[in-house]
């Protein structure tokens, strides 16, 4: 070493000590920061535990009092202290049915339409565009919901369903009863949109992943755009595509506030899609602050639970899926 | 005759075709038309009820006029005591995911689990933080909705940033260990200073996704109609009240619910069309 060379053994002593305890201290600092990581990590792992177990204790005097019939009793009175599920579940798979019925081939459209028909210079704005549909608060699509969309649907769309399915089988009871405006057709037409911009920005990113080669070979063999997209691009990005669909449905499953607004809650179970009910998110919405009794508290935070496990699935899935595709790209 | 038939089957697929390609143009204009819908209707009620008295009144009793102040102020100290205690915590966590274990089994755990939080209903987080602070301290309180807001920055902050340091080549870090920085320094010195910007999104879109969150406030916070940074009581807040406005059968209320939902609107919007254009100039 250079410094050895100049400066004698004397000073040398005094440097190399100094050296040392930087050193050591640069090396503390350096396991310090790395252990501060990991702490942040478990502290996320926590917090999903966390979540896991707070529901779960808050719901045993709920599942100590009715079991497992507590998810299939449609029954939900406050005043005899009797919960079940029921209505609830029903509401939330029905307006999340009813959303994705309209969302997914919208949405698929959509990024169809940006990824092969859309002009380039055109393609970032629109994808913006329709980004800033999934930026809109879900409060805001519920008290837009109710004063424009529910008045113009009891005015014009739900009289005219109910006229033109009156009498078809099967169809007239679908879409039976008064036009009340606000509803599950309502909720699910309103989450539809909610959940449309999350479909087509991985719709849009899988479209884009395909190799170029593929569609080029088939557009060589005289393949329509429309052919390419079915038969070429489609197949190649089916699992990615399940993926966001997945992960739009798990919105949907949990949206809260704009469902809380439209679908009127009301616990009871309807074959008519136009009849008021309600899902899970809006029953802990509407009732939890005014819930007195440790049972009614107890049935709303089971409801959480059951809602939790169902969008874990859910999403789960949906990660599963996408991993998939990011694999298969590799 | 063959020749008649190629060419009805051509036309077949031609007229397939533009179906096809017409229903795609459909569903474009149909997103945007919802966008320009809910923002039009959003302009046309709230910017009517937009005056100064909005900003400095509290939120008034029934039938009588007032303004947004204490829920406006409410949401803003929610959202920033949120911020304080998620940033730091889903910045570390990202670091350790991008940085120390890119392939270990404790770091895809967190990956998945993160994605879960993600996408996990807010309103599950307002029952968690009810159940494990709220009920414990027997009252609502302005520091149970901010954790509640905070819950939800986290998984944001870790996602952003973990994409953002996988950004940054790994050139850069290697040549900062080859002078012999400490991994700790290259992370603090160099990979954060590269990916800052990113970072940086993150957040802004973490703010974006809270200022708006109702349900998670709900039970925590609660609301509270006079004027209040007291942390430890209930508080009122933005989203919070335009729930509770909306709702009311009152017309001065249900004008400062259209009022607050433009503001918090073009609050929202503006904050993540701002972090979008932070990354896109890189």
């Amino acid at each position: 070493m250079s410094e050895v060379a100049l400066n004698g053994v004397a000073e040398t002593t005094g440097a190399a000590a100094a050296r040392a305890t930087a050193l050591n201290r640069l090396r503390l600092s350096d396991i310090a920061f790395r252990e501060l990581t990991r702490i942040a990590v478990y502290a996320v792992l926590a917090l999903l535990s966390g979540v896991i177990l707070a529901l779960v204790i808050g719901s045993v005097p709920a599942l100590k009092a009715f079991g497992l019939s507590f998810v299939v009793t449609e029954v939900w009175n406050p005043v005899t202290e009797n919960f079940g599920a029921l209505a609830p579940i029903y509401g939330t798979l029905v307006t999340s049915a009813i959303a994705m019925v309209i969302a997914v081939p919208v949405g698929l459209l959509i990024a169809f339409f940006l990824t092969a028909l859309c002009p380039l210079w055109l393609r970032r704005p629109i994808a913006i565009a329709i980004e800033l549909l999934a930026g809109i608060p879900s409060i805001i699509y519920g008290i837009w919901g109710l004063f424009v969309f529910a008045p113009f649907l009891q005015k014009y769309v739900q009289p005219f369903l109910i006229d033109t399915f009156d009498g078809v089988p099967g169809l007239s009871s679908l879409f039976a009863g008064p036009p009340y405006g606000i509803g599950m057709l309502t909720a699910g037409f309103i989450l539809a949109i909610m959940v449309l911009p999350f479909i087509t920005a991985i719709s849009r990113d899988v479209f884009e992943a395909v190799p170029p080669v593929l569609k080029e070979a088939a557009y060589g063999l005289g393949c329509t755009t429309w052919e390419v997209f079915k038969h070429v691009v489609l197949p190649f990005t089916r699992v990615g595509v399940i993926g966001g669909v997945m992960l739009g449905l798990g919105r949907a499953l949990g949206e809260t506030m704009a469902v809380t607004f439209v679908i009127g809650n009301a616990h009871t179970v309807s074959s008519s899609i136009l009849a008021p009910g309600t899902t899970i998110s809006a029953s802990i919405a509407n009732e939890f602050t005014e819930a007195v009794g440790d049972l009614y508290t107890s049935s709303l935070i089971a409801l959480g639970l059951i809602l939790f496990v169902i969008t874990f699935i859910v999403l789960a899935i949906a990660r599963y899926m996408l991993l998939r595709l990011q694999q298969k790209g590799r | 005759m063959a020749d008649s038939r190629r060419n009805t089957l051509y036309a077949a697929r031609r007229l397939r075709n533009t179906v096809a390609t017409s229903l795609a143009y459909g569903a474009t204009a149909f997103g945007l038309g919802w966008l320009v819908l809910i923002l039009g209707v959003l302009l046309l009620h709230g910017f009517g009820g937009l005056s100064l008295s909005v900003f400095t009144e509290n939120t008034p009793p029934p039938g009588s006029a007032g303004g947004l102040l204490n829920a406006i102020a409410g949401s803003i100290v929610m959202t920033v005591l949120a911020v304080v205690i998620g940033t730091p915590i889903g910045i570390l966590a990202g670091t350790y995911l991008a940085e120390y274990g890119r392939h270990d089994k404790l770091a895809s755990i967190v990956r998945f689990i993160n994605d879960i939080l993600l996408s996990a209903p807010s309103i599950v987080i307002g029952l968690f933080i009810y159940e494990v602070m709220v009920a414990p301290m027997g009252h609502f309180s302005g520091y149970a909705g901010a954790v509640a807001l905070a819950v939800i920055v986290i998984p944001v902050v870790v996602r952003t940033t973990e994409d953002m340091l996988r950004l940054v080549p790994d050139t850069l870090r290697e040549a900062a260990a080859s002078i012999g920085l400490p991994r700790s320094h290259m992370i603090v010195r160099i990979a954060y200073r590269a990916a800052r910007a990113g970072i940086v999104t993150g957040i802004l879109l973490a703010i974006a996704r809270i200022s708006g969150e109702t349900a998670p406030l709900l039970f925590t916070a609660l609301n509270n109609q006079f004027w209040s940074l007291n942390m430890n009581a209930p508080m009122p807040s933005l989203p919070v009240v335009i729930f509770q406005f909306a709702l009311s059968p009152y017309e001065e209320w249900q004008s400062l619910a259209w009022t607050g939902a433009l503001l918090i609107t073009v609050t929202v919007l503006a904050l993540s069309i701002f972090a979008r254009t932070l990354t896109a100039r890189k």
